[in-house]
């Protein structure tokens, strides 16, 4: 028998739309629904894998050495002492070579290497490696560093006016329109204020994590990375050797929020300590070193300027940010991002200076840009909504723009004002009452509300499809699964098309040596990498109908059977010695022709204690829109965490740098805080119907953070109804808040 | 963590005798000493484990107080019908704490004895002078929202992280301890305790190798009893004002009262002078005003913490409506 196209790869660059989807016209019945993850029983008994629990033979084990210097020379290294302790097999470092930082994700390029010079306080400058762990640990703390120091740039408020444009770049970091100023003075209602973010960390459960192996010549590099495909160029380049040589293996990682997008400096000195030994090397990060030498997101000073008529019509939006980067990095919080399309208004100012600091490197973290970004623009919609005296939902119906106001295109889909009034009614907007009036006992009561929005992106990404003769299906990608739940959907997309209950679809992640996918990160995953699956489940399908002798469309496939001609015969019969294509999606046109973004309107009740000044959300609704949805529950939960990172940016999460030398103070879990369960009450997600046919084969867009876009927005807003007291220094903790509480 | 030795302590008397030669540490639950181990905070030569020791029991006195025994662990304390009765503050204080996995196996003992969480005294790369006396003090001039305004030196500015302590406070526990000698030994929790001044690194009156056996609760007290905790999270954050309160209003006048403190300084907090303006007064705010006044007077803020100093001034005054209120 012949594969019938075996080996067939099918190919969708989007220089059009897509009008019609085969998750419309399938029987399966299995897209969207409400499924528990497929991998979640592995990963409850314990039997999926991550990086650091491969069971190899002959291990060692590092522990990664930090500098104690905020700037300055290592002048001396005394291996030797830490070298004659017992189980220590040796110190190594490379500085040349060693990763001065991570890599942002999806470059190509090695990240800044060379550790001798030292940039940031914890930056990782070596690796003991032992024959166990604690060993390992025990040598490490000991070892003992000289440095000659040097004068740093600590402080954000000191070098604040010495802030740089930045490169040109992919996101351009500065937009001019109309003119602002002479917009602001037309205006009859103005806002002109400042909102400050602090510098944050995505603490993923999974602290990042590498295990090498080198065998004749190739490193296999057990990892806990969001974006293999690159990451493995990323890795290549740093130690040197062609990308060929290198297989990055994430099969599950434990979140990543951005941290784990590029290589960190884990990966680089097991890799060398493993050559170096002729033996596999593990490094772990310990919590505070993924504190102190992964990725933070920026602080964030920005001013934000609206100007309206007397109508509430924007005529003026300033958005101007101010981040900050070690030198040398290209990196800045792209705070401005969703402040280009989200409302309308002629006259327009975005832009992004870098503040060089001493720091640990800043780039991405859940929705970078908009996640910080919104907390300026959606409180000073807020403000002015204030000021002009109209209901903040009205404001924004008022400034709903036709098309995308800086580029001129339309939108691919939107359903922000379906989104804020389905909130309004479920929420009980209209109970909402004047700020600081809602007092019950010691608590103060109020309700806020803010736009979601996140730009949709679509990503090169491939993936194989094939069929075994037991007529079940394997996927295989190197995307990888950061909890999102890409398992589960990839899973569904197959069994939709292919006519396959969902135990029959088996799907293969995280390994380099398969297509190389889109990686998850920047909300893309889902569409760019279940299009792929999508577009070889398609051939498939031309097989299937070639095999069974009828015209494709004529063919239905539903639980693992092939009907067409009044005849109804098992897939498994039909595959011969198997079948198998590979898809492969492309960004194209659609992406400049029209503006595509996923929307939500978030909504908070908060309560706020009248002498401590503690804030308590209540409840939260989020009502999201971002095409089709392609796992309820897994979609819900994207967005629940999404907002409970949001509480965490209104509230608590902060990471503080010491001013004297850039250090990571509060570098663990007990004192940097994320929200814990009774911070985070019930909290309540719909998602509106949406197809967009634009994006994608799967009419789908992007989910992993809308969520968290505006979440803290209305936290902020709501406890300023509560209180009549308006912080834009964010986290809102309550000393910021006693001042303008009223007397004890 | 450095390499340690471990003996497991069959009898308290062999535990003290050990200890005392061997300057071993004892552990009990390890919810804390862990921690500090592995971070290489603390770093003992070896450990003495007491956890199989019976020291767990609670039992009533004649006197109609509790004697708690060190072992006890913080859910069992909190949860026993007696605290809750007749103690309340106490199951409440203990409550306010930590996580219900870290209470099931921190101990009584333990508890009272767990370390500062200044973030510098964690991080070995950093001066201070609780973890390497005359090395200097980062948090001065640092970060220090969580830290003391009371009680300071210009070498440790560090806080009593406890809840269950500041409790034990309010309520004139006593500890007992066994000496290496063999010797009993009662303190009052009043004089357990020592101020920072140049050696922040002795934290209490204990000798080398005296074991808590025990914390005696004299009978309850009069009048109403709250414990107030303000944090920065709803749970699982250290306090940065507790208020343990035990205050009793007879006749229209407060007849008694006892204010202990977290948050505020380097041991759970009393002040006699906040008390004083209290007894035998009316309930008023103007009251209430004089008794912040007492318990700030010294206050001394750092920068980054600067706002408790108003914040506990907005929380006595609270509690103190609350606690003489209907």
């Amino acid at each position: 028998m012949f594969g019938f196209g075996k080996g067939d790869t099918n190919s969708l660059t989007m220089n059009k739309a897509h009008p019609e989807s085969l998750l419309d016209s399938s029987a399966q019945d299995v897209i969207g629904k409400p499924i528990d993850r497929i991998d979640g029983p592995k990963k409850v008994s314990g039997k999926a894998t991550y990086a650091a629990e491969y069971a190899l033979d002959n291990v060692a084990y590092g522990y990664l050495v930090r500098a104690t210097v905020g700037a300055g020379k290592i002048t001396k290294l005394d291996a030797e002492t830490a070298k004659a302790m017992p189980g220590v097999i040796d110190v190594i470092t490379d500085y040349a070579t060693f990763l001065r930082n991570p890599q942002q994700g999806g470059e190509t390029e090695a990240p800044t290497q060379g550790v001798e010079q030292v940039a940031y306080y914890g930056e990782i400058i070596a690796i003991v490696v032992a024959e166990s762990y604690e060993a390992a640990r025990d040598a490490a703390l000991r070892l003992h560093v000289d440095y000659a120091p040097s004068e740093g740039r600590y402080d954000f408020q000191t070098h604040r006016n010495e802030a740089e444009k930045p490169s040109p770049q992919q996101i351009p970091p500065y937009h001019e329109q109309g003119d602002i100023e002479e917009g602001m003075k037309q205006a009859q209602h103005r806002i002109d204020v400042t909102y400050t973010t602090p510098s944050q960390n995505s603490a993923a459960m999974e602290p990042h994590a590498s295990l090498a192996v080198w065998e004749d010549g190739a490193l296999t590099l057990y990892g806990a990375y969001q974006m293999p495909a690159s990451d493995k160029q990323q890795l290549a380049k740093s130690l040197g050797v062609s990308a060929d040589k290198v297989r990055i293996v994430a099969a599950y990682v434990g979140g990543g929020f951005g941290s784990k997008l590029g290589i960190a400096p884990e990966s680089v000195a097991a890799a060398i300590a493993a050559k170096r030994l002729g033996r596999p090397v593990k490094a772990v990060m310990a919590r505070q070193q993924v504190f102190d030498a992964t990725v933070r997101r920026s602080n964030t000073e920005q001013r934000m300027r609206l100007g309206a008529d007397a109508d509430g019509k924007l005529i003026a939006i300033g958005h101007e940010t101010i981040t900050s980067n070690l030198p040398g990095e290209d990196y800045f919080e792209p705070a401005g991002m969703a402040t280009h399309f989200l409302y309308d208004g002629e006259n327009r100012l975005i832009t992004h200076d870098i503040v060089r600091l001493d720091w640990t490197l800043s780039g991405s973290m859940r929705a970078p840009g908009e996640a910080v970004g919104l907390i300026a623009l959606e409180g000073a919609i807020d403000e002015l909504a204030e000021e002009i005296g109209i209901d903040p939902i009205e404001l924004r119906r008022r400034n709903e723009p036709e098309q995308d106001p800086e580029k001129k295109v339309p939108y691919s889909s939107r359903m922000l004002i379906p989104c804020l009034e389905r909130g309004a009614e479920r929420f009980g907007w209209a109970k909402r009452k004047p700020a600081g009036t809602d007092r019950r006992g010691d608590w103060l009561y109020g309700i806020g509300v803010a736009s979601a929005a996140r730009s949709n992106q679509l990503q090169k990404s491939a993936a194989k499809v094939s069929i075994d003769g037991q007529g079940k299906a394997h996927v295989e990608t190197d995307m990888t699964d950061i909890g999102t739940g890409t398992y589960t959907i990839l899973g569904q997309i197959t069994a939709e098309i292919l006519g396959l209950p969902i135990e029959d679809v088996i799907v293969h992640l995280g390994d380099t040596d398969a297509p190389p996918g889109a990686g998850s990160g920047g909300s893309w995953g889902a569409g760019s990498s279940g299009s792929s699956v999508y577009l070889a489940c398609e051939a498939l399908r031309g097989q299937i109908a070639k095999a069974m002798g009828v015209d494709e469309p004529s063919m239905t496939l539903k639980d693992g059977r092939v009907i067409a001609d009044n005849r109804s015969v098992p897939l498994a019969e039909l595959v011969g010695d198997g079948m198998e294509a590979t898809g492969e999606i492309a960004p194209g046109r659609q992406e400049k022709t029209f503006n595509q973004a996923s929307y939500g309107a978030h909504f908070a009740e908060v309560a706020v204690n009248v002498v401590t000044g503690e804030v308590r959300v209540k409840r939260m609704l989020g009502v999201f829109t971002a095409g089709r949805i392609l796992n309820e529950k897994t979609a819900r939960s994207q967005c629940l965490g999404g907002m409970t990172f949001g509480i965490g940016s209104a509230l608590t999460e902060e990471l503080v740098h010491d001013p004297r030398n850039g250090k990571v103070v509060n570098r663990d879990l007990g004192e940097y805080h994320v929200p814990v369960n009774a911070d985070v009450p019930q909290l309540e997600v719909e998602f509106l119907h949406e197809r967009d046919i634009q994006a994608n084969p799967l009419h789908a867009k992007g989910l992993g953070e809308v969520g968290i876009c505006g979440a803290a927005a209305a936290v902020g807003n709501a406890i300023y109804n509560a209180t009549g007291v308006r912080v834009r220094d964010y986290p809102l903790t309550l000393d910021k808040l006693l001042d303008g509480l009223p007397v004890v | 963590m450095k390499t340690f030795s471990y003996a497991k302590a069959d009898d308290a008397e062999t535990a003290v005798r050990d200890a005392h030669v061997s300057g071993a540490k004892y552990i009990a639950g390890g919810t804390n000493l862990l921690d500090l181990m592995k971070l290489q905070v603390e770093t003992p030569e070896k450990l003495v484990d007491i956890s199989r020791l019976p020291l767990g029991e609670i039992e009533e006195r004649e006197d109609g107080g509790l004697t708690i025994g060190a072992l006890v662990p913080n859910s069992d304390l909190a949860a026993d019908p007696r605290v809750i009765a007749k103690y309340e503050v106490l199951s409440r204080a203990l409550l306010a704490g930590a996580s219900g996995q870290l209470r099931n196996k921190a101990t009584t003992g333990g508890n009272l004895l767990q370390r500062t969480r200044c973030y510098y005294f964690y991080d070995t790369s950093t001066a201070c002078n609780k973890r390497e006396p005359g090395s200097g003090c980062s948090a001065i001039g640092g970060f220090n929202r969580v830290l003391a305004v009371l009680g300071t030196s210009e070498h440790c500015i560090a806080t009593h992280p406890g809840d269950m302590p500041v409790a034990m406070r309010a309520l004139d526990a006593t500890i007992i301890t066994l000496k290496a000698d063999g010797d009993k030994r009662r303190i009052p929790i009043g004089d357990f305790y020592r101020l920072p001044g140049d050696t922040p690194q002795i934290e209490t009156v204990l000798e080398a190798g005296e074991l808590i056996t025990h914390v005696e609760l004299p009978a309850p007290p009069k009048g109403k009893q709250v414990y107030v905790k303000v944090r920065d999270r709803a749970s699982y954050a250290f306090a940065l004002v507790s208020i343990a309160g035990v205050v009793e209003v007879a006749d229209g006048k407060i007849a008694s009262a006892a204010l202990a403190f977290g948050g505020l300084g380097p041991m759970p907090w009393r002040n006699p002078a906040v008390e004083a303006a209290l007894v035998g007064q009316a309930p008023s705010d103007a009251v209430f005003a004089a008794a912040a006044d007492a318990l700030l007077a010294d206050a001394k803020g750092y920068g980054s913490n600067d706002f408790k100093i108003p914040l506990a001034r907005r929380v006595l005054i609270a509690t103190l409506r609350d606690l003489t209120g209907e």
